[in-house]
């Protein structure tokens, strides 16, 4: 097992560095000048200053390289530095990956965006899983119920409507016809007394509802097959034959079992939550890590883009890693040796 | 209740036996079909839909793009079946205009990803020498973030593309682009299992036991076989696409407000929503029906060739 996690992981590294590679080339190749949104009376050389300050005066490998070393090497020695309260080294002239538009680090940037994003996410992945897995559940144990039919088909319907389409239906049901919620996002807000908790639950609620739900509906039809795989295994029959009671059976040795796929499922669907959270947060304008991207990539801010991307794959090769562990340390019947 | 049916389906039984003589695969995957009530909905309604785009702007003749000042803002009336915009176009012409966009674009983006996923699974499945290479390749599709790259891709690319092939042509073929090259992965992956499990069967052997060509007894054998794979991510393909495509133009990097999609007049309308919340409910109901009933035809096409499924 230990083998297999640092073989995976020093897998997940060239993989890494191939996305970082495909991100930067990307962006590096397209047709887009910073200083094009700088007013035309700037003249051609002071146009040229301002791109090598920027640090594109450097061939395209040179650049990459900084970046990468900027990333990976500057950036988490910042971090620990920040954490521990100690200094390594030159900490000063250390470069950091600095936004065009705002001239500030980057890493920075993110951080503060992260909170909004991670509490949204977060709290909605939560909810999504208290909601699928007692559906789950009972769909099964009830296959052909009208529970379960009405189930499946509210999963459908929860799937394959879009979350930007729910969003702006539950802003006209709960703000603009009943005008219980508020539709924009307020990241000001402190919780410090009663009144401000809850105005930051109801500011919650939808956001975190819409991403909840759309997640809800996916991972219940997981619930619900994996349960069904289950129930017709001759250990089921064994555990009732022997008399145990039937909550027993259903709750611990057939959840138990089925939860191992689920577990894997949600481990894996984690980064695609953090995306699917761009459109929910352009939707309630929460100035999360989406929201900072969405205005990157609309001012050209190259560095924000790259990184934030970056970071974007770094969580899905992780998050892979962690559900084929996962999968591994539940599921005595696998080894990966 | 055993006997009982028994005695029900005994006096039928000649009748059956003679009619399985003629039934062929694909009959029985139909039939199989048919008794899908949610599929059955689906095919009615997603038909419903393409004919109403189809036909639509024959027979409500109003030019989308017609602006009627005098009458802006409108609620639903005869005129204007789902009343009109902040310019006073018709919402409804608009609304069949935009799906037809979105219908081609969920189209031609699925046959790209299908195309580029089968030629993938096949060639990794049936070459073992490619297999690991390809293999590789998928993974790391699959490691990509596609959306923010799909976002970039197109801010990036998108005037270019507009300057050659003008703003029409060059935001079609680029938003199909990008959608079909970052989706073929999962066809890839069923293909490939699929083949891999093919090329192991007698058919297969006797067939290269005569001396087959590779190619031959790929498009011969191997892919009549794995169509059924292939069709089910069809439809999801579909679904997922034009999911994508509105995904991309709500965050106002799709197609312009001049050639809508049902998207983009969704995008449209969010800034009108406090006096005209219809703006956004048509064209958001037009995306949510379109996918729920092309995604219970992929339900129902994968309960009826995969019969250990069935239910699930």
């Amino acid at each position: 097992m230990l083998r297999y996690a640092v073989r995976r992981l020093l897998f997940a590294i060239p993989t890494l560095l191939v996305i970082s590679f495909i991100i930067f080339a990307l962006l590096d190749l397209a047709p887009s000048d910073p200083t094009a949104q700088l007013p035309l009376t700037i003249p051609e050389e002071v146009r040229e200053m301002i791109k090598k300050s920027l640090g594109l005066g450097q061939p395209f490998h040179i650049r990459y390289l900084k970046w990468l070393e900027q990333f990976m090497v500057n950036e988490p020695l910042n971090l620990i530095e920040q954490y521990w309260n100690i200094q390594i080294g030159d900490s000063e002239s250390r470069l950091r990956v600095r936004s065009w538009s705002t001239r500030a680090p980057v890493v920075d940037l993110i951080a503060d965006r992260l909170p909004q994003t991670l509490s949204v996410v977060g709290i909605s992945y939560i909810v999504a899983i208290l909601i699928a897995v007692p559906i789950g559940v009972v769909s099964a144990y009830k296959q052909y119920s009208i529970f379960d039919q009405l189930g499946t088909f509210i999963s459908m319907v929860g799937f394959s409507v879009p979350t930007f389409f729910t969003g702006t239906v539950l802003i006209v049901i709960f703000s603009v016809m009943l005008g219980w919620l508020p539709s924009i996002y307020d990241t000001t807000l402190e919780v410090t007394d009663v009144d401000s908790f809850i105005a930051q639950f109801k500011q919650m609620i939808m956001p975190v509802m819409v991403l909840g739900l759309f997640n809800a509906a996916q991972l219940s039809r997981f619930m619900r097959s994996s349960m069904l795989d289950n129930l017709n295994q001759e250990y089921v029959r064994t555990a009732r034959s022997k008399g145990l009671s039937e909550p027993v059976v259903i709750l611990v040795h057939v959840l138990r079992n089925s939860m191992i796929p689920v577990v894997t499922v949600i481990a894996l669907g984690l980064p695609s939550t953090f995306a699917g959270a761009i459109i929910t947060e352009q939707i309630f304008r929460i100035n999360g890590v989406g929201q900072l991207l969405i205005g990157a990539i609309e001012g050209a801010d190259i560095p924000t883009v790259q990184t934030v991307t970056f970071i974007f794959a770094i969580l899905i090769v992780l998050f892979n890693l962690v559900a084929d562990l996962l999968y591994g340390i539940l599921d005595p019947r696998i080894r990966y040796d | 209740m055993t006997e009982s049916v028994q005695s029900q389906t005994l006096p039928i039984e000649p009748e059956t036996a003679v009619e399985f003589k003629h039934r062929s695969p694909w009959l029985d995957v139909w039939h199989q079909f048919r008794s899908h009530k949610g599929a059955m909905a689906g095919v009615s309604v997603f038909t419903l839909i393409v004919l109403a785009v189809l036909l639509g702007p024959y027979i409500h003749d109003i030019d989308p793009q017609y602006l009627d000042y005098k009458s802006k803002n409108q609620g639903m009336s005869a005129v204007h079946p789902m009343g009109t915009d902040n310019l006073g176009r018709d919402m409804f012409a608009q609304v069949l205009a935009g799906g037809r966009t979105s219908l081609a674009v969920g189209v031609t983006a699925m046959a790209l990803s299908l195309t580029l996923g089968t030629l993938v699974g096949v060639m990794a499945g049936f070459f073992t020498r490619l297999d690991g290479v390809l293999m590789r390749l998928t993974d790391l599709f699959l490691a990509l973030p596609i959306l923010p790259l799909l976002l970039v891709i197109i801010m990036l690319f998108r005037d270019a593309l507009r300057s050659v092939f003008g703003p029409e042509i060059g935001i079609f073929m680029l938003i199909v682009f990008v959608i079909g090259i970052t989706s073929w992965m999962q066809t890839a992956r069923i293909v490939r299992g699929e083949v891999l499990a093919l090329k192991e069967r007698e058919l297969v052997l006797a067939a290269r036991s005569i001396g087959t060509r590779p190619h031959r007894l790929i498009f011969r054998h191997i892919f009549p076989n794995v169509l059924s794979p292939i069709m089910v991510s069809a439809t999801l393909g579909v679904a997922a696409a034009i999911i994508t495509e509105s995904a991309l133009s709500f965050l106002g990097l799709g197609f312009p407000s001049d050639f809508p999609t049902w998207g983009r007049l969704l995008f449209d309308g969010v800034p009108f929503l406090n006096i005209n919340p219809a703006r956004v409910i048509w064209p958001g109901l037009a995306i949510s029906l379109t996918v729920l009933s092309v995604n219970y035809i992929g339900d129902g096409l994968r309960d009826a060739m995969d019969p250990r499924i069935r239910g699930r």
